[in-house]
């Protein structure tokens, strides 16, 4: 099978985000792949262990993003491809879209390619199932277990997690499959795949080098980042000598406040 | 009267969901303030009600699509459904709740229709003739302004944030049936498990949550069949999460839990609140043994009211409450429920 | 990527249950075979001996980020890797890293170091413990003591004396591979101690064992060199943790300073405060450039018993002062175990008693300055590191990222 996944590069989660100069800034903290990828990463991985074939991973994104495509290297994919352009910068998602739809089929005879359902920066999870429309593939979002996969018939089947419960779904192949938590538990990369990812060379696409004569203009336009408004709330503490009197306050008191 | 804001009413089972007539009422606003109108539009099968609902919840009037290819959602012929029904009527507005289901929808109809989509507002306004949006980034650490530099504009809001208009019983309006231009499906939906049990976590008014803090009390002794220390500390949560579920039933609340609760298998993922479970904006939220890690928060903030029950006075979620007790919740929260249960006459 | 990906592992498989661990005095089962599993326990052992084919500092890396976390942790290495492995890599004989080492590295056993006596700790030259060459066996008999991972191993290394009448007692040691199933071992665990209380501490006993001739490590009255030899495996990932424990004494006061509140500011922003923690930066950048010095040499193949003792002295001193600072720090809430700091400054106490005292160290140090101590060369040195050629990828442990 030929498979790929899309990974990104993004902030650590742990980091102090806060906004400088009207731009976003994370000060020193590193840049990491999306932790949403990993599990990407790794069901591309155990789908290659069962069924044979190789994993690409692809990334759009600045040069440093490179960073990103190594731990994806380091974990077990076979290969890694960066499409980096300045005019990509200010892409949004109909942007990007594009041109991972463009670089997928660059690739040629792709089966099936993986997403972690969002990017922890932006949170707006729509890329996948553009990239799926881009490509006239179905997109199979928010996917929790793949119940069944025959490369053979060329079907797949994946139950979603959608807010009401689980939509059991069967796809042909290919198809775009963006992933949640439950699906795996990522692997860590093994000290010979660091090895190797640190050798590794990864080829840099421009967008023309993806067919795109000119990059398309973005849907969106960014007017402002600001910090959330600081919750000026000053907490009031219940107290009281007895932990019934302390609830008879507590209780009273939202009562009062027309709380509840 | 030509109308250029559409809304989508996202259903399930036949239901529209909780939010549906709240971004109703949003699109009416969007509409008055760009002196135009607001049409619904409904798409699926035997769901042409709907229609009807949503005019009298503030719309003009409405489209409705059927085709037995849509009884189940799938994303591609219900969004070829709908880019064709904006693009015939030049939309410059496309409204949605945010919703699994609708989150995709709008990501496919925007790319057919070449512009923009804006998911998890929690605020919307017209400004010089355009819709702003303001949305979380980086779990809600950064806020953004955006819009959409093309047509139509498609926004998707999040649940509670715009109140839900009266229903008015006699509005009526056209309600338009029109050609489902599906296009080609080749998925197949096999059935559906529902997880979902008891109030909806995004429509409720009052959540009661537990935290890790639910696991810990030592004078909590498991059955002696339970040999295991995992399977010790779920069965003290579980304990815990009963008086937790006392509250809540109280209280006519929804069960949450912080992701920490969810990761150690207290209760299932269907619960979790958070970043990266459902993000609730309810009147009330009552956090217990809830540390109020920035995750968690990302999922919980916008709460007009926290109501914090921790052991440890320094726990994060104490900066955002607005009542708090420094106490073991497994005697608050009983306290808590034996008071309320009188003075609310339950 | 290899000190993110121990961080990742120690952080998310240990963090959020070292302190119940610590209080029940017993690490999670699961963790050391977890460790073998990710390749931790031979990091450093070439590939064709069942390793990891990372070189010394990616030894010393890890064992910064697992001491950060816990001691118990990286006493694992150091007993496992440091002491045990590293020496039978230096002094084995191919059968011996065959049987021995490869299941070592590869993480299918657990491997100890029997030096220590009840009655002999820095005065090495005075183990009681012996090995009488009977046939082609020895029997050994004795008591070590302070013995971490005594009733976890399945190896040690373990040290006794074959020559009573050697003119210098030092000469008279020789060292052996002792199996732990070989009838007449006997071992317990040890509780009680003040730190490192998630870590397996013991004794072991030999009454009468019985050890093949082919399985002394080195020759007959090499023991005491080969001791000192493995003790240089053993120092360095003890000078390597304690940074990592600096690391955390610091981000930890780091973390309380800018939300505690006193007088109206945040406890970060008055001086005395400031004083400490720039203290704990200087440490930990200092004790960080010494063993980085001192793995750098390991690669490089040259001599660094020097360099090695110097870097666990600083390391281990600075620890103790950096956990003492920070505790002070905490105020009253350092000193309850709501709070990691106090069992940092118990698990840095330990630091500064085994694998030489402070004292031991100070005085080698002297020596080596006034010419007093010279390193002779060894008859087998630690192989330096070589770039190995890596065969198809292997496969890794599994984890959830922080989401």
């Amino acid at each position: 099978m030929n498979i790929v996944v899309c990974v990104k590069q993004t902030p650590d989660t742990a980091a102090t985000v806060t906004v400088e100069n009207g731009k976003v800034s994370w000060g020193d903290a590193p840049l990491v792949i999306n932790p949403w990828d990993e599990f990407a990463v790794e069901q591309a991985l155990r789908t290659r262990e069962a069924h044979g074939g190789k994993v690409i991973a692809l990334c759009v994104g600045p040069e440093v993003a490179r960073e990103a495509l190594k731990h994806a290297l380091a974990m077990g994919c076979d290969e890694a491809v960066l499409v980096s352009d300045p005019g990509l910068l200010a892409g949004d998602s109909l942007v990007i879209s594009k041109v991972l739809a463009a670089a997928i089929e660059k690739i040629g005879a792709v089966d099936l390619a993986f997403f972690g359902r969002q990017a922890v920066d932006s949170d707006t999870g729509v890329t996948p199932a553009q990239v799926a429309r881009r490509l006239g593939w179905p997109a199979l979002t928010l996917v929790a277990a793949v119940t069944a996969l025959d490369p053979a018939s060329k079907t797949i089947s994946v139950d979603r997690a959608l807010d009401e419960g689980r939509q059991q779904i069967k796809s042909p192949l290919p198809a775009v499959v963006s992933v949640t938590k439950q699906i795996c538990e990522p692997r860590y990369p093994s000290f010979m795949g660091i090895r190797k990812a640190s050798k590794a060379t990864i080829p840099v696409w421009s967008a023309a080098d993806v067919g795109l004569t000119s990059i398309p203009a973005a849907g969106l336009s960014w007017l402002e980042v600001f910090a959330p408004p600081k919750v000026e709330t000053k907490v009031e503490m219940i107290t009281g000598d007895t932990v019934d009197a302390v609830a008879a306050k507590l209780a009273a008191r939202l009562l009062e406040a027309k709380v509840l | 009267m030509a109308t250029n804001v559409f809304v989508y009413i996202d259903h399930f089972n036949g239901q529209a969901v909780g939010a549906a007539w709240e971004i109703v009422g949003a699109a009416r606003k969007t509409a008055d303030a760009l002196g135009t109108g607001v049409t619904a539009v409904v798409i699926g099968q035997g769901i042409a009600g709907l229609a009807d609902e949503a005019i009298q919840h503030g719309a003009d009037d409405a489209r409705v699509a059927e085709d037995a290819k849509l009884k189940d959602f799938r994303v591609e012929p219900y969004a070829s459904a709908l880019s064709k029904i904006l693009k015939d009527a030049a939309a410059e507005v496309l409204l949605l709740p945010t919703t699994a289901r609708t989150r995709e929808l709008a990501a496919v109809v925007a790319v057919d229709l070449e512009t923009g989509v804006v998911p998890d507002l929690v605020g919307l306004e017209v400004k010089d003739g355009k819709v702003v949006g303001t949305r979380p980034i980086y779990a809600g650490k950064v806020m953004e302004r955006v819009v959409v530099s093309a047509k139509p504009q498609i926004f998707l809001i999040r649940s509670r944030i715009f109140p839900k208009p009266e229903a008015q019983a006699g509005k009526k309006g056209t309600v338009t049936k029109v050609e489902a231009a599906t296009g080609e499906s080749k998925t197949e939906v096999l059935g559906y498990k529902a997880t979902e049990v008891g109030v909806s976590l995004t429509d409720a008014a009052v959540i009661v949550s537990g935290g890790r803090g639910v696991s810990v009390n030592p004078k909590l002794t498991p059955p002696a069949e339970i040999t295991d220390e995992h399977q010790k500390e779920v069965w003290r949560a579980q304990q815990g999460f009963a008086l937790i579920r006392e509250l809540a039933t109280v209280l006519n609340a929804a069960v949450g839990a912080s992701r920490a609760a969810v990761d150690a298998g207290y209760v299932p993922y269907a619960n979790q609140v958070g970043q990266t479970g459902k993000v609730v904006s309810p009147d009330v939220y009552v956090a217990c043994g809830v540390s109020g890690a920035i995750q968690h928060l990302a999922g919980m903030r916008t709460s007009k009211t926290i109501v914090a029950i921790n052991k440890d006075p320094e726990a994060p979620i104490f900066k955002v409450a607005r009542f708090g007790i420094v106490g073991d919740l497994f005697d608050v929260v009983p306290a808590l429920t034996r008071e309320l249960k009188t003075k609310m006459g339950k | 990527m290899v000190q993110q990906m121990v961080r990742d592992f120690a952080q998310r498989e240990v963090a959020p249950f070292i302190k119940e661990w610590d209080r029940r005095q017993a690490m999670d089962a699961a963790i050391l075979p977890r460790m073998g599993e990710l390749g931790l326990l031979g990091i450093c052992i070439p590939g064709r001996l069942g390793g990891q084919g990372m070189d010394y500092i990616s030894l010393g890396l890890a064992c910064e980020e697992l001491e950060a976390v816990d001691t118990s942790l990286r006493v694992a290495m150091s007993v496992h890797l440091g002491l045990n492995s590293l020496g039978l890599l230096q002094w084995g004989t191919d059968e011996q890293q065959r049987t021995f080492l490869e299941p070592q590295a590869r993480g299918e056993k657990l491997a100890g170091f029997c030096l220590t006596e009840p009655g002999a700790g820095s005065d090495v030259a005075a183990l009681a413990a012996s090995a009488r060459r009977a046939g082609s066996d020895y029997i050994l008999n004795g008591e070590k003591m302070w013995i971490s991972l005594a009733s976890r191993a399945d190896h040690f290394l373990w040290f006794g004396r074959t020559n009573p009448e050697a003119a210098d007692p030092h000469d008279g040691l020789s060292a052996f591979v002792l199996e732990a199933n070989r009838p007449g071992v006997t071992r317990g665990d040890i509780h009680g101690k003040l730190g490192i209380r998630a870590g397996s501490t013991g004794w072991v006993h030999c009454q009468d064992v019985h050890v093949p001739a082919s399985l002394r490590l080195g020759e007959e009255g090499e023991g005491f060199k080969i001791a000192m030899a493995c003790l240089d495996g053993g120092r360095y990932t003890v000078a390597a943790g304690a940074t990592g424990l600096i690391r955390a004494c610091l981000e930890a006061s780091l973390r309380y300073a800018g939300q505690r509140q006193a007088f109206g500011r945040d406890v970060g922003q008055f001086q005395l405060v400031q004083h400490k923690i720039a203290g704990m930066v200087q440490s930990y950048d200092t004790a960080r450039l010494l063993y980085l010095r001192a793995g750098w040499m390991k690669n490089e193949g040259r001599r660094n018993t020097r360099e090695t003792s110097l870097a666990k002295w600083f390391a281990t001193e600075a620890s103790f002062g950096a956990a003492s600072e920070a505790l002070q720090i905490h105020g009253a809430y350092g000193y309850s175990d709501e709070y990691d700091v106090e069992r940092y400054l118990r698990n840095a106490r330990g630091a500064m008693l085994y694998e030489g005292t402070s004292e031991i160290h100070e005085l080698m140090q002297a020596g080596y300055a006034l010419g007093l101590r010279r390193d002779a060369s060894l008859r087998r040195e630690l192989p330096a590191f070589v770039p190995e050629r890596d065969p198809a990828m292997g496969n890794g442990g599994r984890r959830t990222p922080s989401l």
